[in-house]
């Protein structure tokens, strides 16, 4: 029997769909699959098309690859649009002439931008924002303007403001309605979300109608409103809705809308039998549906239906949510109140600027919609209610009041959704093809995503995805155990909140309070490190010695041999040659093997224990101070020349290393610190591969966290841009003290940022807009840590009795009789043990 | 000399929680004094996987029912009643009778 030939018009998000599930299917053998697409290139992620302005890619965003369509057998025509359907002779006519028969036809055409009738608003710089193409026109575009305006304020328009606001301009957003996201929000969360949008610096103008565009004064542009007001810019962005392309349907004399749309049955078939449509260019039940999860519906429905079966599409949930500019939002259900009788709830905090209002029926026993701005952890939990109509619990309100103590709020978990519930609508997961994955053998989201692909869409359910994974994990008797060790049931987070909340100063007490056992060599130096952190206090007093590592007690590093290393601190590299010169001095003496660091100073090897206090004496003498090498704390600020003599230098890098050593050296934390500073972008710092990195603008500094060298290597994160010294010092104190609050036991800041909910837009709003108004809290105790400084040596050789503890022997004067060292390029190392066993010659050792 | 009793340090220079090396005749012996009971151990001080002279400097601490002390170079823990390591039961470390009599410490040269 020949193949049957499918034709698929338009290669969009919804055509490639339904390709992906013809040649998955097990009737894939029965077609030969031909797309046209008008784009110069096959499918790609529409969703993510924002996150081309932040560095993705063409290629990151391709849903498949010429490749594959190859090997699959799937042949595809790009660039070459198809402008009429013979519908008789069963063909379709491309822009080029040519022509291809078909014996099924799917019109997966999409929508287009609609740009409203406004004279002048074809000029060259008024643009959409709808394919990779567009957005290179944008960025084109912005390179030589200053303001933008979105026409538009929903969705979509939000998105396209921040691309222009990414791009660096003067960003406007001009809505027609009186309120932002009018489709999706209530008047309450419109306004709160238009006060958010506002503090970004994006101006809103509402209820503006433009009625034409003309040459402007200071820009390119004067958009004149039908108030009289008006608005000078140099771009203009239309997203004021979308039409279906609908088109060719109408020149083929297929059934359309009203308003546009081709409309479809239940199997998506237009009114030619042969000829189905599915997308955003299809009209079901008198809707047009603008979201990607009901189009891929209805291309596995007509899928199915040309493989015989009869799926029915039965209409969608429009319910959202998503990140505007950076703010939480989520709509769902009748999110306007317009069902009969319906009452809601309303919780509004100016404060944290929160905004969420339930919608309930008349008999109260049913959830019928929800806004939420601001935050909106409960909208997995509140989409479920509605999709599985299920009864509310005994109090709504407590759906969307904020949590006091704490605890998860809600009062509703996922133990009560039913099996059926999709839990991840892009991909159609269910909690039970999640718990059937858990089952399986998958216990983290990674193996979650890549057994259902649940989370791997817009990402929407990934908070609720993870709840499964969680309950079921727990349902099948693993224990999510994440106690510091046996003698804590707690995180090392929960240690620092006990410590920090109950003013507790020992490890005794909090032993005695909160754990069991003696400790160990896991939670003493985890707790020593948090109360070091909270409250500085001498690291060596008779409470904290015992929590410390050798390194700590000892101020040094110990060596393969028992010997210790000496690491002055030389703050941001910058030594004296008189300072030199005493290191080269004492290193002479102690016949020291030295030797200089990566870290832009100066390790003197082989110190016996004795010798320690007799080489910082000198030192300290000198005006060394400790160079922390040993503790779990602040390292090096490497610095490079910077402004003072480099011909490139935009600002003085050295001095800015130095104060910042300054600021935190001695700063206790869960793993050690490494922070760089740069004076231009070339970079010779390498501050984009440490905790906290700092690069010298022509504006000020941008702020880098969060980078990593050593054994899993990664690139810091912008954090910040163009920060006068002030605010830059600001924000590294939040950022210190809120890694410090929260972090695991050795967990550098990559990988706490790695693991840390919401990520860096979190981070971000934590330490930036002081989202948890901690900020002052933050910075205080910062303060008084600072204000807690000590050089640890400097205090130890004040103290005779502490004194007492560097010699080998208690009870004699005796050196450690195991030591042996042999001469190489002319300084001392440890002797290996071949050269003990032969008997080299070994070097005397001085006193 | 009876039963070999030898004067390490007064009982002040061990602070509870911490250790010391004291020199038994040709042996180099670590001291031990647990926080919680002031209970006082002692062990080699030489760390026969890391191969030098550091136990003493080691941190002491509870694992299940044992008290122990990690080996500052590599970490493995040694049960300071018994001498044996925890992670490798195939080596120990010697262990020492040591008591507190009156203001000082004394540890027993065994042969
Ligand atoms: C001395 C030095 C090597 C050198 O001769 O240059 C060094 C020596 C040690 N490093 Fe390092 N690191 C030294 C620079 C670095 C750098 C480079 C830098 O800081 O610019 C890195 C990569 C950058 C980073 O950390 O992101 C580095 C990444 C590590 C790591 C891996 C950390 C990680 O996150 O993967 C360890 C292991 C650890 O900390 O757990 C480590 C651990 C160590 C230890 C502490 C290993 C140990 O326990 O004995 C070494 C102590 C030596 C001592 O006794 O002083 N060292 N180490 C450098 C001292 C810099 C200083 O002046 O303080
Ligand atoms: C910036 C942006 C953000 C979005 N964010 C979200 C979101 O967060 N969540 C969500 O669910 N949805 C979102 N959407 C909507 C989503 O992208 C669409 O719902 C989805 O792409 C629709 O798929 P489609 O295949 O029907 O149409 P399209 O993806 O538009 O594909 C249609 C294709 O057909 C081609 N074509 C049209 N006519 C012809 C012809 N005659 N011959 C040949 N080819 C033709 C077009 O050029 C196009 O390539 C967003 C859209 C945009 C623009
Ligand atoms: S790289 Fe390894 S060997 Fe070299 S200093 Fe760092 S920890 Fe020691
Ligand atoms: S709902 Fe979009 S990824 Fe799951």
């Amino acid at each position: 029997m020949a193949k049957q030939r499918v034709v698929v018009v338009g290669n969009g998000m919804v055509g490639h769909k339904f390709i992906d599930t013809i040649i998955g299917a097990p009737e894939a053998n029965n077609f030969e699959v031909v797309t046209f697409s008008a784009e110069p290139r096959l499918a790609y992620d529409r969703v993510q098309l924002s996150s081309y302005f932040s560095g993705a890619s063409a290629e990151q965003l391709m849903l498949t690859s010429e490749g594959y369509y190859d090997e699959k057998g799937v042949k595809y025509v790009l660039n070459e649009k198809v402008v009429e359907i013979d519908r008789a002779a069963k063909k379709v006519v491309t822009a080029s002439g040519r022509e291809e028969s078909y014996d099924t036809l799917i019109l997966a055409t999409g929508s287009y931008p609609f740009v409203p009738p406004i004279p002048g608003n074809d000029g060259e710089h008024c643009l959409v924002y709808r394919t990779i193409e567009d957005l290179e026109a944008i960025t084109a575009s912005a390179q030589s303007s200053k303001v933008g305006v979105v026409v538009g304020g929903g969705l979509l328009g939000l998105e396209a403001a921040n691309a222009l606001k990414c791009l660096g301009l003067e960003t406007h957003v001009v809505e027609f309605a009186p309120r932002l996201m009018a489709v999706q929000l209530d008047e309450g969360g419109g306004a709160l979300l238009r006060r958010k949008i506002e503090d970004l610096g994006v101006s809103v103008h509402t209820q503006k109608a433009t009625t034409e565009i003309v040459a402007g004064e200071n820009c390119r542009y004067r958009m004149n409103f039908a108030d009289g007001s008006h608005l000078e810019t140099d771009l203009i962005l239309f997203s004021a809705g979308i039409r279906p392309e609908d088109t060719l349907a109408r020149q083929a004399e297929l059934t359309v809308g009203e308003r546009g749309g081709i409309v479809v049955d239940n199997q998506c078939k237009t009114s030619d039998n042969n000829i189905y449509a599915i997308g955003e260019c299809a009209l079901w039940g008198g809707k047009i549906f603008g979201l990607v999860a009901p189009g891929y519906s209805m291309a596995k429905v007509a899928a199915g239906s040309i493989c015989g079966k009869s799926d029915e599409f039965v209409g969608a949930d429009m319910s959202t949510k998503l990140k505007l500019l950076g703010v939480d939002v989520a709509s769902i259900g009748d999110a306007h109140g317009l069902t009969p009788g319906s009452l809601s709830y309303t919780y509004t905090d100016d404060v944290e600027q929160v905004y969420k209002r339930l919608i309930v029926s008349a008999d109260r026993k049913k959830l019928v919609g929800a806004v939420l701005v601001g935050e909106v952890e409960a909208y997995g939990n509140l989409l479920q209610l509605v999709l599985n109509d299920m009864d509310l619990p005994e109090s709504p309100e407590a759906l969307i009041l904020p949590s006091i103590d704490g605890s998860a709020s809600s009062g509703l978990g996922v133990d009560a959704l039913p099996e059926t519930a999709v839990i991840c609508s892009c991909y159609d997961v269910t909690k039970g093809q999640i718990e059937q994955a858990v089952a399986g053998g998958a216990t983290d989201m990674a193996a979650i995503k890549a057994m259902t692909k649940a989370s791997t869409g817009c990402g929407g359910c990934a908070a609720l995805a993870k709840q499964v994974l969680d309950a079921s994990l727990l349902s099948l008797g693993y224990e999510v155990n994440t106690d510091i060790c046996e003698h804590f049931a707690h995180t090392r987070q929960e240690l620092a909140d006990i410590v920090r909340v109950k003013k507790i100063k020992t490890f005794d007490q909090l032993l005695e309070e909160h754990g069991k056992g003696h400790g160990c060599d896991i939670c003493k130096p985890a707790v020593g490190s948090i109360l070091a952190s909270f409250w500085n206090d001498y690291v060596l007093s008779d409470d904290n010695i015992g929590l410390q590592d050798t390194n700590d007690i000892y101020l040094g590093n110990m060596q393969k041999d028992g010997t210790y290393s000496v690491v002055p601190r030389i703050a941001g590299g910058e030594i004296t040659p008189e300072k030199l010169i005493v290191i080269g001095e004492v290193a002479k003496e102690f016949n020291l093997y030295t030797k200089i660091t990566g870290g832009q100073r100066i390790d003197l090897f082989g110190a016996q224990l004795h010798e320690l206090p007799l080489i910082w004496e000198k030192l300290v003498a000198a005006g060394f101070e400790t160079g922390h090498a040993y503790g779990k704390s602040v390292r090096t600020v490497k610095s490079c020349v910077g402004s003072t003599w480099c011909r490139y230098g935009v600002d003085d890098s050295v001095g800015l290393a130095i104060d910042i050593e300054n600021r935190y050296k001695g700063l206790r934390s869960p793993h050690k610190l490494k922070f760089a500073v740069s004076g231009c972008t070339r970079e010779c710092a390498e501050a984009q591969c440490k905790d906290v990195g700092i690069i010298a603008t022509e504006n000020g500094w941008n702020l880098y966290v969060c980078g990593n060298g050593g054994m899993r290597p990664r690139h810091a994160d912008l954090f910040a841009t163009d920060l006068d010294t002030e605010t830059l010092i600001k924000y590294i104190d939040r950022f210190l003290m809120f890694y410090i609050r929260t972090a695991d036991r050795l967990q550098r800041t990559s990988v706490w940022l790695e693991n840390l909910q919401g990520g860096l837009d979190y981070l971000k709003k934590v330490v930036i807009d002081d989202a948890l108004n901690i900020g002052a809290e933050l910075e205080a105790e910062m303060a008084a840590n600072i204000g807690n400084y000590q050089c640890e040596w400097k205090t130890t050789l004040e103290s005779p009795e502490r004194l007492k503890r560097f010699n080998h022997f208690i009870n004699s004067d005796q050196k450690d009789s195991n030591l042996a060292f042999v001469l190489e390029r002319g300084q001392r190392r440890p002797a290996t043990k071949e050269e003990r066993e032969n008997k080299v010659t070994l070097i005397e050792l001085v006193d | 000399m009876s039963d070999n009793w030898i004067t390490v340090c007064n009982d002040s220079d061990l602070t509870p929680g911490t250790g010391l090396c004291a020199l038994i005749g040709e042996e180099q012996v670590a001291v031990f004094k647990i926080k919680k009971t002031s209970e006082l151990f002692a062990v080699s001080n030489y760390d026969p996987i890391g191969e030098a002279n550091v136990l003493a400097r080691g941190m002491t601490g509870s694992i299940g029912d044992a008290l122990v002390v990690a080996s500052p170079l590599y970490k493995q823990h040694f049960n300071l009643a018994t001498g044996e390591c925890l992670e490798k039961p195939d080596v120990s470390v010697k262990t020492y009778p040591v008591r507190k009599n009156g203001d000082v410490i004394e540890v027993q040269s065994v042969a």
